[in-house]
């Protein structure tokens, strides 16, 4: 059995140059709340794991140029008790709440979720919603892309081998804006994501939408962006007929599987349900209430 | 003695259990917290296959790698006849589960154990195991019991002849055996019937979900003397059948009982023990093994799933004239599912004239069926009642009313044969009639669903003994591993007896060499049987107490009279003396005979039957599926509480077990008869925030036939869940659900074919 080698650099530089040294499996660590699990089942075998959390600012939240910063290993706990996370973007910090127990909520981060890349990850869908980038650092310097250019496939990322993610940006937030984010779970919690969605939304004064990000988890193998969810919004109020438009337009974008979480007719179906419930809670967040989603 | 209308000072209180502190310290020694120098780490191959033969097995690449000191197969263990066993809950063979825990020539399910391995680390056992070779010759498999009974169904055993058939059938089937049970005469009642209803259930397997696996550890002596450490419900049933499957004698084997992490009746058989002394018979060493909880679930028993057929008779009144039962157990590879009670218990809650039941046992495969609280009656009863409720509808009769005209009472003849005496079923109607949850309106965009349930409880051999210490305290042991707080309980009779309060009683579960035989836990039976053995023994140290007092003051033993933990004259002609307690006679004990103590075995008879009514309500999401439980109230007669807040967590756990397998819980299988959710992630036992607070209502009509009024309360909670939530389902949708689990995608799904 090959030996494993834990490191804990206390830079960038040092991180990228022990990733790029490896010659076998290495593997990015950040609350290790799936790592260490596929570790232990035998999925993963890494040779050399490289943990960020020594890296400085990682774990941490700054407001840069009216945006938000979050490191990439920040714990779901440290988000959800940050007050400008949860003005800004309730939708993002609800996902990521949803996230395991208490334990789990200690150590899981965004990065974590968003490159484990697993269809059903429960804060992907609302990044994606929240048009949030991702800095990436590597040997050949550092790139931002938008987050959804990060997962290519069910496990597999778009991050080259010497390459992390340093943080994530969240662009301003314009007047009127909410976002929301519901999964279905047979459960109330412990549970993976059946279908899951995000929506983010900015209104005019009279309450018409004007900018919308939609997307569904759990309904195809990466998380989806889904356009013509928000075309079924944008230049509407979130009358009836805009609900049965987005209801539709999410059912249409849905690719799922048949398997033991759910079958393809019950997906579709339930993708419909929750862009409906999805949108009223960020239309009505956007409108100035105060809304509990979960 | 009798003590049910006597001023009780201890039975019925609440005391701290004795156990807990260790177990919420995390100090207690489960199964696998035990270890032993020098040992060595076994672990078991796995069929991947549902149904292959075995070809060959070539061991020799394993057994050359370093660290690795033994491998075992079937060729290890004897090839033991046919004979049902004497031990263990519920129907088993003795050569079956010699085959169940190593194949013998053919794989049977998924997961169904064909090779182990002793190595000195648990990595190595691992990586030994891949390098056995198996060659499998895959054949077809069948998984549901429908399909299974099927003429054209791939056959698992070809010696397997429907047995309770005449004439004995040519061709060998899936089919074990055929039982019937007949009250009356079901046509003619049928033609007397004005409403009749009839449905098609199913339920799935589920597993009894303890949370602490399988483990041991076994020494095999050079003397040949063998002592197992294990969790189980009967280390008395965990040696019996080491010894059989292994052939030797039960005295050389001393069993010692660990701390137990649940069982739910998954417990009463064994798997990994036979296998760890073969090993260490072979290498000389202890050895130590524990499954993962994978394997739990692809190599041990769940209970049984169910197709059934109902069709109920009834006047315009409500009176149930004819009742017919079809009802087909899946038992997984060997025969033996708890078909017989399931054929019992639906129908013993009524006193109905004409009943028909057939029931079929039916292998397939999937791992052997173990028991699993009130085996059998929870599948029944969620037909039955489920059939009841719709009966009700049809009459436009109220649910509670149908079953309080119905309800069995004392002098009730059951169609198994059975008159039901000193039951208290009508108490249990009476508490949820004036139960506030009963009587509280339904809120709105709720509905109500109530069902009811039976479990027979059992009684049967027992041993305990009581010995007064030196000091004066009291030690108690008794053969009864603990699994719902008995060690509590027993003590608390002891004390009760004797006259002093709890905390000077120890109570212990002793290993097999330290008492006399007694039955596992299982069948609700300890706090009846071995309580009454228990209580016998304080008794019989009552006496004797009286005697030495005698014999210290110098008077007949008759003159003396034993209250509140001690001797006193007994009246002004006795004489004066100063009343003696405990510790005053422990110390003269040398001089007055000896050391004071009682051992009592029993074969305790009398268990009196539990019933019990479920009311939940729940509310349903009409587009995801979802049910969310708002309420749930349990109404049981439980004989007498001996200590309440154990018997209020038997059925609240009852319950919660009951309201995963209705919603939830299933195996999921893949065309090739593999097991596509061997964890908890995917296996949906409910979750705290899925549970509201369950009420517990305990009514207690005595039970003559123990000292102080004890019955079973521990299988009952778990029959009427199903169809509880089911009913409720039902009237909050308008659509009958007879399928389990009621899952989202099942009610959905169930919600669009009615057009809703
Ligand atoms: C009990 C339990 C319950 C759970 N429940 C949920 C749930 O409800 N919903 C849900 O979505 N998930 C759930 N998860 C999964 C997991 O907690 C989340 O995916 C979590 O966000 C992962 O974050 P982490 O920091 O622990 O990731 P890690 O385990 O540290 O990493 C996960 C993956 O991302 C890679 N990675 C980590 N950091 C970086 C980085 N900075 N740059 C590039 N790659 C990186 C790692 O190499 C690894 O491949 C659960 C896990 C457990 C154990």
């Amino acid at each position: 059995m090959p030996g494993l080698t834990y490191t804990a650099p206390t830079s960038v530089d040092a991180a990228v140059k022990l990733l790029a040294g490896s010659s076998g499996l290495a593997k990015v660590l950040s609350g290790g709340t799936d790592l260490l699990v596929q570790m232990r089942s035998g999925r993963m075998k890494p040779e050399l794991i490289v943990d960020t959390k020594k890296i400085p600012g990682i774990m941490d939240i700054r407001e840069e140029n009216g945006g938000l910063i979050v490191g990439a290993a920040t714990p779901g706990a440290v988000v959800e008790a940050n007050a400008a996370m949860n003005k800004a973007w309730p939708g993002v910090v609800e996902a990521l709440d949803l996230i395991g127990s208490t334990q789990v909520q200690g150590r899981c981060s965004l990065a974590g979720n968003l490159c484990n890349a697993s269809p059903a990850a429960d804060s992907v869908p609302a990044l994606y919603a929240a048009a949030a980038t991702a800095v990436i650092v590597g040997s050949k310097g550092r790139r931002e892309i938008p987050v959804e250019q990060v997962p290519t496939g069910p496990g597999r990322t778009s991050l080259a081998k010497d390459e992390f993610i340093l943080e994530f940006k969240f662009p301003p937030r314009p007047a009127h804006s909410g976002d929301a984010y519901l999964r279905f779970i047979p459960r109330t919690e412990m549970d993976i994501a059946v279908v899951g969605c995000g929506i983010s939304v900015t209104l005019d004064d009279k309450g018409v939408c004007t900018a919308a990000r939609c997307s569904l988890g759990a309904v195809a193998p990466t998380v989806l962006l889904v356009q013509a969810m928000a075309d079924a919004l944008v230049g509407h109020t979130l009358d009836d007929a805009t609900l049965a438009k987005l209801d539709a337009a999410a059912q249409a974008a849905c690719k799922p599987i048949n398997d033991k979480r759910g079958t393809i007719e019950y997906r579709t179906k339930v993708a419909g349900v929750l862009a409906r419930r999805a949108a009223k809670i960020a239309f009505d967040r956007a409108s100035g209430k105060t809304v509990k989603a979960h | 003695m009798n003590y049910i209308d006597s001023n009780l000072k201890v039975v019925g209180t609440r005391p701290i259990r004795p156990d807990g502190v260790d177990k919420v310290t995390g100090r207690a020694i489960y199964a696998a917290d035990t270890r032993a120098s020098g040992m060595l780490w076994g672990k078991i191959l796995r069929s991947p296959h549902a149904h292959a033969r075995i070809v060959s097995i070539d061991t020799s690449k394993a057994e050359k790698l370093a660290g690795v000191r033994a491998v075992v197969t079937s060729a290890d263990f004897p090839n033991i006849a046919s004979e049902e066993a004497f031990v263990g809950e519920g129907p088993m063979n003795f050569r079956d589960l010699s085959a169940n825990i190593m194949a013998r020539g053919k794989a049977l399910y998924e997961g169904h154990a064909v090779a182990a391995v002793a190595a000195t680390t648990q990595a190595i056992a691992e990586d030994a195991l891949a390098l056995i070779d198996v060659k499998y010759e895959v054949l077809p498999h069948v998984i549901d019991v429908d399909e299974a009974m099927a003429d054209n169904a791939p056959v698992l055993h070809d010696d397997m002849f429907t047995s309770g058939v005449t004439p004995k059938p040519a061709k060998a089937s899936n089919i074990a055996k055929v039982v019937t049970f007949k009250k009356g005469d079901v046509e003619a009642g049928f033609k007397t019937a004005e409403v009749i209803v009839e449905g098609t259930y199913t339920t799935k397997p589920v597993h009894q979900a303890y949370i602490e696996p399988h483990a041991c550890l076994a020494t095999y002596g050079s003397d040949g003397q063998i002592t197992i450490h294990s969790s189980s419900q009967g280390h008395f049933m965990v040696r019996a059948y080491t010894a059989k499957l292994l052939g030797m004698d039960i005295a050389n084997i001393r069993c010692t009982p660990a701390e137990i992490g649940g069982g739910f009746g998954g417990k009463t058989l064994v798997y990994l023990e036979p296998v760890a002394v073969a090993l260490s018979r072979k290498t000389g060493k202890s050895v130590k093994m524990q499954m993962t909880r994978e394997e739990v679930f692809r190599g041990s028993g769940p209970t049984s799933g169910a197709s059934m057929d109902v069709k109920i008779g009834a006047k315009k009144d409500g009176t149930i004239v004819a009742v017919n039962q079809i009802l087909k157990f899946q038992a997984g590879a060997f025969a033996g599912s708890p078909i017989g009670p399931g054929c019992m218990c639906g129908l013993a809650l009524y006193d109905i004239e004409h009943i028909n039941v057939v029931g079929y046992d039916v292998v397939s495969n999937r791992p052997k069926v173990a028991a699993y609280r009130a085996p059998g009656a929870p599948i029944t009863s969620f037909a039955i009642e489920s059939a009841l409720d719709e009966l009700a509808d049809k009459l436009g009769m109220d649910p509670l009313t149908l079953r309080e005209k119905n309800a069995a009472r004392n002098g009730s003849k059951t169609h198994y044969g059975v008159t039901h005496s000193n039951i208290g079923f009508e108490q249990v109607l009476a508490a949820v009639k004036t139960h506030p949850h009963w009587k509280t309106p339904v809120k709105t965009g709720q509905a109500r669903g109530l069902a009811c349930g039976f479990w027979f409880n059992i009684g049967g051999e027992s041993s305990a003994n009581v010995h007064i210490n030196e000091d004066g305290s009291v030690s108690a042991a008794t053969g009864s591993p603990d699994v719902g707080g008995s060690r509590a309980s027993m003590g608390m009779m002891v004390a009760e007896v004797l006259g002093i309060s709890v905390d000077k009683v120890r109570t212990t579960v002793a290993d097999t060499a330290s008492i006399g035989f007694t039955f596992l836990t299982g069948g609700s039976r300890v706090t009846f049987a071995t309580g009454m053995a228990v209580t016998q023994a304080a008794e019989k140290v009552v006496d004797e107490l009286k005697k030495r007092a005698a014999m210290i003051w110098e008077i007949q033993a008759d003159a003396v009279e034993w209250r509140d933990g001690k001797a006193f004259p007994a009246g002004s002609n006795a004489g004066a003396f100063e009343p003696l307690d405990l510790a005053a006679i422990a110390l003269k004990a040398g001089r007055t005979g000896g050391p004071i103590n009682a051992e009592v075995s029993v074969n305790a008879q009398g268990a009196g039957a539990g019933f019990g009514a479920h009311i939940c309500d729940v509310s349903v999401d009409k587009e995801t599926g979802a049910v969310t439980i708002e309420r749930y109230t349990a109404i049981q007669d439980v004989g007498k509480a001996i200590h309440p807040s154990y018997v209020e967590g038997q059925i609240q756990g009852g319950a919660v077990q009951g309201i995963g397998w209705a919603l939830n819980e299933e195996y999921i299988y893949n065309d090739k008869g593999q097991m596509e959710n061997p964890g908890f992630l995917d296996y949906r036992c409910p979750v705290a925030s899925d549970i509201p607070m369950i009420e517990a209502v305990l009514v207690e009509v005595p039970n003559p036939r123990h000292p102080f009024g004890a019955r079973g309360v521990g299988e009952v909670p778990i029959v009427p869940p199903m169809a509880a939530i089911g009913n409720a389902i039902r009237r909050a949708t308008g659509v009958s659900m007879p399928h389990l689990p009621m899952s989202p995608p099942t009610i959905l799904a169930a919600l669009s074919a009615a057009g809703k």
